[in-house]
């Protein structure tokens, strides 16, 4: 390691910096300013579907004129647009780039023992392109027919036809061009995690001896490398399809009063190579926000993670499964029903490893000596969203009774449960547990309790009602429901969940003054806040080049020496926990 | 309700405020420490770290938090059962009826159960300064009945699953009545398959005038076909649907047969089911008058017309703006009158003049 000290100046402090920290910093201030857009967004289509084509001066002010049929109402395709770019802002930019980028940047040099990521320049690139996509995705919402409005699975032919709706021309141009970068930056920055976990490893940290999250950003890594270049083959076909007349996804259309010169194409195509990541996707967001929450209930509970070696193997199984799964998004495709039996298969596989997963969280409480800071809240709460929302998964994933849940919002809510609160959860937690590290101050405990409960009650206030709404065969991406009686009675349910909704993006602000009050403000944190046994926690609280001033520490023994004690059941060290960096004692076995 | 909304985002900005102040406050308490003034419990005061009264409080409140998750399951389970479609209207929909119940019943207990167990801990378990915690690292026992107990339930519901799958999707027979269902931004339109029961080719490139399926009329078969605007089902008779899409992705979806299937632009996709029960006796059973009633007591409040039940045909995959408003009518009538009904339409040799 050359000690190699130049000046720093402003700009590659702050701005093109190659610094692990900084990155995951900038990583998660752009992740939370697409936050704030993603969940707004929601607050205001779900204010038309609680009360459609009411009036509202929220709308009013948000919306440009051309985007209401009338002064406060949206117009059909822009309420489709919102949809849209909430589901794509929160999937990709905020629980992707903001949560796994984040901390993926933050915590695997310093977990695992190393002065920086393997390459700081691809590091610090793969920042910047994604800050780019972030741009074009932002400009595309002014574009003058409006964003992509085609669903967040930019299906063709609607994706790929400006005359099926006016959201497919310029708005789903951006929409590709900042997806790209975006897949472009999400390989850089994995490619990127994986060779600094399998070289940059400080001595005696074997594969074994890592963290969990670790692992789980690992994993999740391989699956981003493995997936990501199929849907951004998929975004290219799309793009020479609408700019350069190919026939890929497209055949035998009419439409405008004409029939487009296409033919041989089809969508289903299309499906096949969307799905093919956008169900890895859920696991692209969800095992990071799982792996950071077995490491604060770990810590939280004062206790070793029950079973560390069956969650390497759940995460392992989880992994290789999603990436043959994707199939049980099509099951009424019109692709052929034998296939729809493979992936039924499959499907309800994944239930086992993630059943273990989360019967491993519940043991790691029991007999624990639970400490209930903040992030300690947010991870019991994603392991009771992870399980409401996965249950439902058995019957989505049976072909035979997805039939007829398929597309209503039945789904919306078993997927916001289980990926979306569950990861969010995962990335809050994550946020209170390692801003010391991050900001070397602490954040506010009773903001913390405050913003948990409100949220916790609203998340479940918004999405269990909301299976019962599906289960009464409403479709989703439906401007109003008004046309049909039989959907009548769901209107109070409706508006319930919007009140519980303005309820929870209200709470956010919560956090955000305590996030960026901390920053100045927050009280200053000691070098181990938490009392873990993780690397991290040996590095000083004043960030250096290099991360620890001396000699990078050696490994002893495994993450989770919590409350263990000796025959005579006296703490081995008189703390109930042991740093990694601590040798064994003679006669003491490693756990 | 905007109101509602500016009130709360108030609170949460009063709230954030007050904290802040807290913090300031003690940074003064802190100043006054350092020039050897007296203060009481600051160790209380403002601590970032959890407590042991912070772990009492919040340990009895995730307590009460799975009472009231119980509390609204129970609520949403037992009010919000009238709203749900009622029981299948196909003979194929018995099975799926089945299968729906056991999921379901499967899934209410283990959410039921784990809940239970995952709050309790948190509440049972909450720190208490001095007490250590048991270091459990691994159970090979246990891991095994947990992931043995998962596995053998799955199996059962995966074989059970696709038994139902290979049913529904078996399309096979003879005397099955062959139906085209044609989707296009925003409207439904359907053809019969007419004497032959085989259906004349179609494609967008034959869309002209009042052709406005693109029906091949150079093709022998169409000449029997018959266009038609809403759907007329016999009772007790298969029906094989044949989708076909004229722009964009659309998906039949006809709920209350449990039947769905997505039309896809460029070529032709299937599904099929027999209907049980016609349109009159689907109005008397007891959970479609539950529904009913439940709708009526909105549209009354609404002062709007009272709903008669109708089947219906619906889109459910994202299309367009109007999305929100594709529908057709299904009528589903005993075989005499659905023939009656079919003898009245013309069919394409009539209809283009061929």
């Amino acid at each position: 390691m050359s000690e190699h000290h130049h000046k720093e100046t402003f700009v590659t402090k702050y701005i093109f910096s190659f610094d692990h920290k900084m990155i995951s910093k900038q990583f998660l201030v752009t992740g939370m300013i697409m936050g704030v857009i993603g969940v707004l967004m929601s607050l205001l289509f779900r204010l038309q579907i609680a009360w459609p084509e009411q009036s509202f001066s929220i709308i009013e002010a948000f919306l440009p004129e051309r985007f209401q049929s009338e002064a406060g109402v949206m117009k059909p395709d822009i309420y489709l647009a919102l949809v849209t770019i909430h589901g794509t802002i929160m999937v990709f930019f905020v629980l992707t780039a903001g949560l796994s980028g984040t901390f993926s940047n933050l915590l695997i040099p310093l977990q695992i023992g190393a002065r920086d990521m393997a390459s700081g320049f691809m590091n610090c690139l793969s920042y910047w392109l994604f800050f780019i996509s972030c741009i074009i995705m932002v400009v595309s919402l002014f574009v003058e027919a409006g964003p992509a409005s085609a669903g967040w699975t930019i299906y063709p032919p609607l994706s790929a036809l400006p005359q099926a709706i006016p959201g497919s021309g310029l708005g789903m141009t951006l929409w590709l061009v900042s997806m790209a970068l975006f897949i472009a930056q999400s390989l850089i920055g994995s490619l990127n995690y994986i060779v600094t976990i399998f070289n940059l490893r400080t001595k005696g940290m074997k594969m074994t001896r890592l963290p969990l999250t670790m692992w789980a950003l690992f994993i999740t890594a391989i699956i981003g490398v493995v997936s990501f270049p199929v849907l951004l083959s998929a975004a290219l076909l799309l793009i020479f399809d609408r700019s350069f007349g190919t026939s890929f996804y497209l055949s035998d259309i009419f439409i405008g009063g004409e029939v487009l010169n296409y033919q041989g194409g089809s969508p289903v195509l299309f499906e096949h190579l969307f799905w093919f990541l956008g169900h890895p996707e859920v696991y692209i967001v969800l095992l990071p926000a799982l792996g950071l929450t077995s490491e604060i209930i770990s810590t939280n509970s004062r206790k070793p993670i029950f079973g560390y070696r069956a969650m390497i193997g759940s995460i392992m199984a989880i992994a290789f499964l999603s990436t043959i799964v994707w199939g049980h998004h099509m099951f009424i495709s019109g692709m052929n029903p034998f296939l729809g039996s493979v992936f039924t298969f499959t499907t309800l596989l994944i239930a086992i490893p993630s059943a273990v997963k989360a019967f491993n969280y519940i043991t790691t409480l029991w007999k624990g000596n639970l400490q209930f800071n903040p992030a300690m809240l947010f991870s019991i709460g994603l392991v009771s969203t992870f399980i409401t929302g996965g249950l439902t998964g058995i019957v989505l994933g049976d072909s035979a009774l997805d039939i007829n849940v398929h597309d209503t919002y039945f789904v919306v809510a078993h997927f916001h449960l289980v990926m979306g609160v569950s990861a969010i959860y995962g990335m809050y937690a994550g946020i209170y547990h390692w801003f010391p590290k991050m900001y070397g101050r602490m954040m506010n405990k009773t903001l913390g309790y405050v913003h948990f409960w409100i949220t916790a009650v609203a998340a479940y206030g918004v999405f269990f009602p909301m299976h019962f709404i599906g289960l009464a065969g409403l479709p989703r991406r439906y401007y109003t429901n008004t046309n049909f009686p039989l959907f009548d009675d769901l209107a109070n349910v409706n508006q319930v969940m919007t009140v519980f909704a303005l309820i929870g993006g209200a709470a956010q602000i919560v956090f955000l003054v305590n996030f960026f009050m901390s920053i100045y403000k927050g009280k200053k944190a000691s070098q181990n806040p938490w009392r873990a046994t993780t690397l991290e926690w040996t590095t000083p609280v004043e960030h250096v080049h290099g991360n620890w001033p001396g000699e990078i520490p050696e490994v002893y023994r495994w993450p989770y020496d919590y409350s263990k004690v000796d025959e005579n059941g006296e703490y081995i060290f008189g703390e109930d926990y042991i740093m990694q960096t601590v040798p064994l004692k003679p006669g003491e076995q490693e756990s | 309700m905007l109101a509602l909304f500016y009130f709360f985002v108030a609170v949460a900005f009063a709230i954030g405020i007050w904290q802040v102040n807290k913090l300031l406050s003690y940074r003064t308490l802190i100043k006054d420490l350092k020039e050897g003034k007296q203060v009481s419990s600051l160790e209380e005061y403002d601590n970032p770290f959890a407590t042991e009264k912070d772990n009492d409080i919040q340990g009895k409140l995730f307590f009460i938090f799975l009472i009231g998750l119980y509390l609204m399951m129970g609520y949403c389970l037992i009010f919000l059962h009238d709203i749900m479609l009622p029981g299948s209207a196909s003979v194929e929909g018995e099975d799926y009826d089945n299968l729906y119940t056991i999921s379901f019943v499967l899934i209410g207990v283990v959410q039921f159960i784990t809940q239970a167990l995952l709050y309790f801990f948190a509440y049972k378990y909450r720190g208490i300064k001095g007490r250590k915690a048991t270091f459990f690292a691994d159970s090979h026992k246990l891991e095994l009945i947990w992931t043995t107990i998962p596995t053998v339930v799955l199996a059962v519901l995966i074989l059970y699953g696709l038994s139902i799958w290979n049913d529904v999707t078996d399309l096979e027979g003879d005397d099955a009545i062959v139906v085209e269902v044609y989707a296009k931004q925003f409207a439904w339109e359907a053809r019969y398959a007419g004497r032959d029961n085989e259906l004349g080719r179609g494609n967008v490139r034959f869309i002209e005038g009042a052709n406005s399926m693109g029906i091949d009329l150079s093709d022998a078969k169409s000449a029997d076909d018959i266009p038609v605007r809403e759907l007329h089902l016999p009772v007790g008779k298969k029906v094989v649907f044949k989708f076909r899409s004229q722009d964009v992705l659309h998906s039949a979806y006809m709920p209350h047969f449990t039947a769905q299937m997505n039309c896809v632009p460029g070529m032709v996709t299937e599904f099929g089911f027999t209907p049980k029960y016609t349109t009159e006796e689907m109005r008397e059973r007891k959970d479609v008058q539950r529904k009913v009633a439940s709708v009526n007591k909105v549209r009354q409040a609404k002062g709007e017309e009272p709903y008669e039940f109708d089947y219906l045909l619906l889109c459910n995959k994202i299309c367009g703006p109007s999305h929100y408003n594709m529908q057709m009518k299904i009528v589903v009538e005993s075989e005499k009158d659905y023939l009656i009904w079919l003898n009245q339409q013309k069919t394409a040799k009539e209809l283009f003049k061929l």
